[in-house]
């Protein structure tokens, strides 16, 4: 076999186990072996790299290369050791960016490598499309995790004529892509690159922090694109097989994460979600009374329950208190009563973030349960007790049309016989709505920090 | 002989009776057929995988580590080693990171036994 054959083939095996890695990402039992074939892959299509030749010569350069591998190596195992399960989402937002930024990188490097002269228009389409598509991943996934980091508002940033200006950002964008198939220049190219971070830029700006996650989903498929429009330009099959996996399936992905919120892609992408609620928050919020108790109340109410269901949100993830509600399920569970968990498709912030949190402090995945799973279930519990999340229970969403998440599929707590809620503060949830549940006279409150909230219950179902 | 044509050489040799056919139809036979694979393979995907599944399809795109590690290998200038060098860090951090974060994520999937008074008052 000759040396190109051998490393074709490994990159046919890497492949292989890409798509091997997808189908075991979904399953809970075979993710984890998923993504070990799936690092096996990478490891060995890059080690078969090494042996890559061109026109008969091997690759130049090796000991940068390498220096830029360790020091990539150096950067993100600390970063994605270290990280906070609840950063999650901002980790992701970056390791997609880089290759976003790395895809766009190779395109162009590849372009100036080559004779322009001479070079087929298809092959100058596949370079702007890797530029356009990487850098745009690129500079949004930077604005999304600024987002997220709170580094900047996480409100939708809008001012006037916004969609006018981002639909001129984004022609000049297809008019550079046009000018490069008639007449491909080094410049023009270089100024595609600097559109198409502003492209970025401006599309994610306006986008409300609730809805990053989709975003980043959608940037992760870019990304793939991105991915694969390079493997067309170096005429490299992995990187199509690979980049196309990505891009097809995060666009699913995100189809389905939206789905989940209630809310269309479009609808996401160009509302300017946010903006619109905080005065409907702002007319809705009132004095109206709200009864809240003291965690011995709480504490009996719980300990005699027969079934208690626990609605986890963001706030718990916050407050660190995954293992706090852990141990007062245990400590419930021992007095005999049935307790679950209801986990809304996207509590926490991405879909499947609140169980991972969850899964971090050992709570038994039998105890997880989907939302369909758990809703016809919520009319036979005793107490609901929401920690720390509050849109995915809020019914407006089933009875107020006006309402920005009317239509999103929330979690009935309303239909238990009691509902408890621990909460910081009256302040309204991540979309920025009043929550009639809290004024149900059902509803009990126990205000105060989700762990230390969590900590007295804990105590208190003891001494019950 | 460019890159490309030594890819429609290839295309060409594997694929003697159709010796007209454009270089890049292989390359978009690839693509399409990728493009089923990616839906079908995560089409029944439990909505609590999906941050997981995010984040493993974001350690895949890692690949272009190969795309940038040819380019690099291939430059001939400063400005074309410069890129590359920098197309192999960004993708190595996107490599390396997709995977750990993927892994430590599932990590915490993994179902431990449970202690035995647990296991009797969950019945």
């Amino acid at each position: 076999m000759s040396r190109q054959t051998i490393i074709d083939v490994a990159y046919l095996v890497a492949a292989i186990t890409f798509v091997l890695a997808l189908k075991g990402l979904s399953s809970p039992k075979r993710a984890r072996q998923g993504t070990i074939v799936g690092a096996v892959g990478m490891a060995v299509a890059v080690g078969a790299t090494f042996f890559h030749q061109e026109n008969g010569e091997g690759l130049k350069n090796i000991v940068p290369m390498v220096i830029a591998m360790v020091l990539g190596v150096v950067i993100a195992v600390p970063m994605s050791r270290f990280m906070k399960m609840t950063s999650m989402p901002q980790l992701i937002a970056i390791f997609n960016g880089v290759g976003g930024g790395a895809a766009a990188l190779v395109a162009i490097t590849e372009f100036l490598h080559q004779d322009v002269k001479t070079l087929p228009t298809y092959v100058v389409l596949e370079v702007v499309l890797g530029v356009l598509i990487g850098a745009m991943s690129f500079s949004g996934s930077a604005i999304a995790y600024a987002k997220l980091q709170e580094l900047m508002t996480g409100r939708p940033i809008t001012y006037p004529g916004q969609q006018i200006i981002n639909g001129l950002v984004f022609l000049g964008a297809i008019a550079l892509v046009v000018a490069l198939l008639i007449s491909p220049t080094n410049l023009l190219l270089w100024v595609l690159l600097g559109v198409s971070l502003i492209v970025g830029i401006s599309f994610v700006l306006p986008i409300g922090g609730a809805d990053v996650p989709v975003l980043i989903s959608l940037l992760n498929s870019f990304t793939g694109l991105a991915v694969a429009a390079s493997g067309f330009t170096l005429d490299s099959n992995v990187l199509i097989v690979a980049g196309t996996l990505v891009g097809a399936s995060g666009i699913l992905l995100t189809k389905m994460m939206s789905q989940a919120m209630g809310r269309s892609l479009p609808n996401i992408m160009f509302s300017a979600f946010g903006s619109a609620t905080t005065g409907a928050a702002a007319a809705g919020a009132d004095d109206r009374p709200v009864r809240s108790g003291t965690p011995d109340d709480i504490a009996v109410m719980l300990a005699y329950a027969r079934k208690v269901i626990i609605v986890p949100g963001y706030g718990l993830a916050v407050a660190q208190a995954q293992h706090t509600v852990h141990e007062l399920a245990q400590s419930l569970q021992s007095r005999g009563i049935e307790v679950f968990y209801a986990i809304h498709p996207v509590a926490g912030r991405m879909p499947g973030h609140m169980n991972v949190l969850l899964a971090e402090a050992n709570v038994p995945y039998s105890e997880l349960k989907e939302m369909d799973e758990a809703n016809p279930e919520m009319s036979t519990a005793d107490v609901v007790l929401v920690v720390g999340a509050n849109d995915t229970v809020n019914p407006a969403a089933k009875t107020s049309p006006g309402s920005p998440i009317y239509g999103m599929p929330i979690i009935n707590a309303d239909e238990a016989k009691q509902i408890v809620f621990l909460k910081r503060s009256m302040r309204p949830g991540f979309a920025g709505i009043e929550n009639e549940l809290l004024y149900d006279p059902k509803t009990i409150l126990l205000f105060g920090d989700a762990k230390d909230s969590l900590g007295k219950l804990v105590t208190a179902v003891k001494q019950a | 002989m460019t890159l490309h044509a030594i890819h429609s050489a290839a295309a060409h040799a594997s694929d003697a009776h159709h010796a007209a056919s454009h270089p890049i139809l292989a390359s978009l036979t690839v693509f399409i057929l990728s493009i089923f694979i990616g839906i079908e393979v995560i089409s029944r995907v439990p909505s609590l995988l999906h941050t997981p599944l995010m984040s493993g399809s974001n350690a895949i795109h890692g690949v272009i580590l190969v795309g940038a590690m040819i380019v690099l290998g291939q430059a001939n200038n400063m400005t074309e080693k410069v890129l590359g060098f920098f197309a192999v860090f960004l993708a190595t951090l996107n490599v390396v990171g997709g995977f750990v974060v993927t892994d430590r994520m599932l990590g915490m999937f993994k179902s431990k036994p449970q202690a035995p008074k647990n296991e009797g008052a969950n019945k």
